[in-house]
């Protein structure tokens, strides 16, 4: 498999992918049986993508959820979806392209499937905006949510933003109102929501479509308050500091189930991802069908009951008198 | 320098301005205003709502002083005082959460950034939450995001409309996702006050971005704002750097957002009272007699 990116802590590979693929070439235009040779070294760099995978720090991880090759929505709902057709616009003048939504069928069932949307290169990010979406998405995203609602379809949504699109524009057209207003109304939504971090989850503008009954998360996603660049400018005053801050940020699958925030961490190849793309859909297809299924076991106020527990228990703080909880006085 | 830039600077106000800035957050008898450089007696001020009476200026004041500026006198009752902050993540990046948190603990002498209780403004009843931009920038962590959403719920229960006075630069980093996920938390609460019919109303004051902006002040059924406080959801210098262009002059103010259809009035402080009182009536409140304690 050609591989065009290479992140920084992957370059111990190289080498031995470079000799698998000599000796891969030479076996090719020789008689010489070679198999010995290369599964030994594929075992070994098998084992060493392993090591370096297991061991990656946040920062690290963040480079993972960020890697052009790492499967998208798009991707996603390619490989579980068996129909699927794309809907477009918040009927309010914008179809926005970095985030994207539609219906589709998985199994037996219909469900709404939405997500930001980032580009593979250069030219396809200008085009999504690199999955940074403007309010008219997030009203897209709302009115397909309403949609479902009316039609009892559960609702998927895909995080991987590095956060809501911060410009003139998305100012103008209230981009801090578009997302308060999803906030609220997913909770006023009767049916299932799961939201599951694909790539990378950037603040609000990732919580714009993440008021889930179930969040996943995998296992190199991220999902920060604020991006690590913006957080080490501001409070270590250098932005070169950014690794310090996501490992201060706690953004990581594991830390984020610790805290409460996540319900699964799904697993990932060594490698992430973007090694194995179709088994990433596998995993999330089979994570996704089993989440919904207890979902759909309750009914509709249980479900809003949940989610509403769910995010109301969320936070730490120190209560001096614990047992006035109560809200009566 | 030519004599000619001296007075060109001099007109500017910038030789002027340097003086004033040292002076006006002194505990003087006299103060300074920031904006057009009066120079007024201090009770004068405070009197005036601390507006400035020239130039109609809004000076910063903390939730203490806008609480006494809304409810009628000795009505104000405190909720949840005995909620103080931990450090979940034990963050530390040039200094540690809790030396942060302790210092500003003893300069605002709050535990945390909100403060929130029941009471009535010209007899009507009201659940007001007031944020204080002094603790931590009003950054909304998990005290504040508990607070606000128990009083959204006993808004709720006792069906009380409900103000928030919003000052904050947005979610507090230092609790990481647990920051984040209050702006849920609360936005759920405002669901159900909302689903029982009743009033919210957001007051948005100088600075409201952020995690702030991107739910709760833009929740409201109602949303009121001061005279050219600056809100926004993301920072002016952030969308300078990726638009290369120049912004309006008045951008995320909140003339700015009144004209692009965010904010349904702007109330000067002075008038505060009686704006919420009449919106009260206007939405059916009735006026009570809450027990003095």
């Amino acid at each position: 498999m050609a591989r065009k990116y290479l992140l920084d802590f992957e370059k111990p590979l190289v080498e031995l992918e470079k000799q698998i693929e000599q000796i891969r070439e030479l076996a090719r235009d020789s008689e010489v049986d070679v198999s010995q040779q290369l599964l030994q070294l594929e075992t070994l760099a098998a084992r060493r993508r392993e090591e370096i995978f297991q061991a990656l720090t946040p920062a690290q991880k963040i480079q993972v959820a960020r890697h052009p090759h790492r499967p998208s929505t798009l991707d996603f709902i390619q490989m579980f979806c068996e129909e699927w057709i794309e809907l477009h616009g918040d009927r309010n003048g914008n179809d926005d392209q970095a985030l994207i939504g539609g219906i589709g069928l998985i199994g037996e069932r219909s469900v709404m499937l939405i997500g930001q949307q980032k580009g593979r290169d250069t030219k396809e990010n200008v085009a999504r905006n690199f999955g940074m979406a403007t309010p008219g998405g997030y009203r897209k995203a709302l009115r397909l949510m309403n949609h479902a609602d009316r039609f009892n379809l559960p609702i998927l949504t895909f995080i991987d933003t590095p956060g809501a699109y911060a410009g003139l524009l998305a100012e103008e057209q209230g981009q801090g109102e578009a997302i308060a207003v999803n906030l609220r109304e997913m909770f006023r939504l009767r049916v299932p929501v799961i939201a599951t971090v694909i790539g990378e989850g950037g603040s609000g503008g990732a919580l714009g479509i993440g008021v889930a009954d179930r969040l996943l998360m995998f296992e190199h996603s991220v999902y920060t308050v604020a991006s690590p660049e913006a957080c080490a400018s501001i409070l270590w005053r250098d932005a070169g500091k950014a690794p310090e801050a996501a490992a201060a940020l706690k953004i990581t699958g594991p830390d984020l189930l610790s805290l409460g925030v996540v319900d699964e961490v799904l697993p990932e190849p060594a490698g992430g991802n973007n090694w194995a793309p179709l088994k990433a859909g596998e995993v999330l297809r089979e994570a996704l069908e089993r989440h919904l299924g207890q979902l759909l076991r309750l009914s509709e106020d249980q479900l809003r009951e949940a989610r509403y527990k769910k995010f109301r228990s969320m936070g730490r703080v120190l209560d001096s008198n614990s047992s006035e909880i109560g809200i009566g006085s | 320098m030519s004599l000619f830039d001296w007075f060109a600077d001099r007109r500017k106000g910038q030789f002027v301005g340097k003086v004033s800035q040292e002076t006006d957050e002194s505990d003087g008898l006299w103060c300074k205003c920031p904006e057009c450089t009066q120079v007024v007696y201090r009770k004068d001020l405070i009197a005036n709502s601390s507006v400035c009476s020239n130039c109609g200026h809004h000076n910063r004041i903390n939730s203490e002083e806008r609480i006494k500026l809304i409810a009628d006198k000795n009505t104000f009752e405190k909720l949840d005082q005995q909620l103080s902050p931990t450090d979940p993540l034990g963050f530390k990046d040039r200094r540690s959460y809790s030396d942060r948190l302790r210092e500003s603990q003893a300069k605002t002498g709050l535990k945390d950034g909100v403060v929130t209780g029941i009471c009535t403004v010209e007899g009507f009843p009201l659940a007001l939450a007031a944020m204080d931009f002094g603790f931590m920038g009003g950054s909304m962590g998990s005290v504040v995001g508990e607070k606000i959403t128990r009083l959204v719920e006993r808004a709720t229960s006792k069906r009380l409309p409900l103000l928030i006075v919003c000052a904050s630069g947005g979610a507090r980093m230092q609790e990481g996702m647990l920051s984040l996920m209050q702006m849920a938390k609360i936005s759920g609460a405002l669901e159900r006050h909302r689903e029982a019919q009743l009033l919210y109303m957001p007051l948005l004051t100088h600075p409201t971005t952020g995690g702030v902006t991107a739910s709760f002040a833009m929740l409201g059924d109602l949303i009121l704002a001061e005279p050219k406080a600056l809100i926004g959801f993301a920072g002016r210098r952030v969308i300078e750097q990726t638009l290369r262009e120049k912004l309006p002059e008045n951008f995320q103010t909140a003339e700015y957002l009144q004209e692009h259809g965010f904010v349904d009035t702007i109330v000067p402080r002075t008038q505060l009272r009686p704006t919420l009182a009449s919106l009260m009536r206007l939405h059916g409140s009735k006026k009570i007699e809450l027990k003095k304690k």
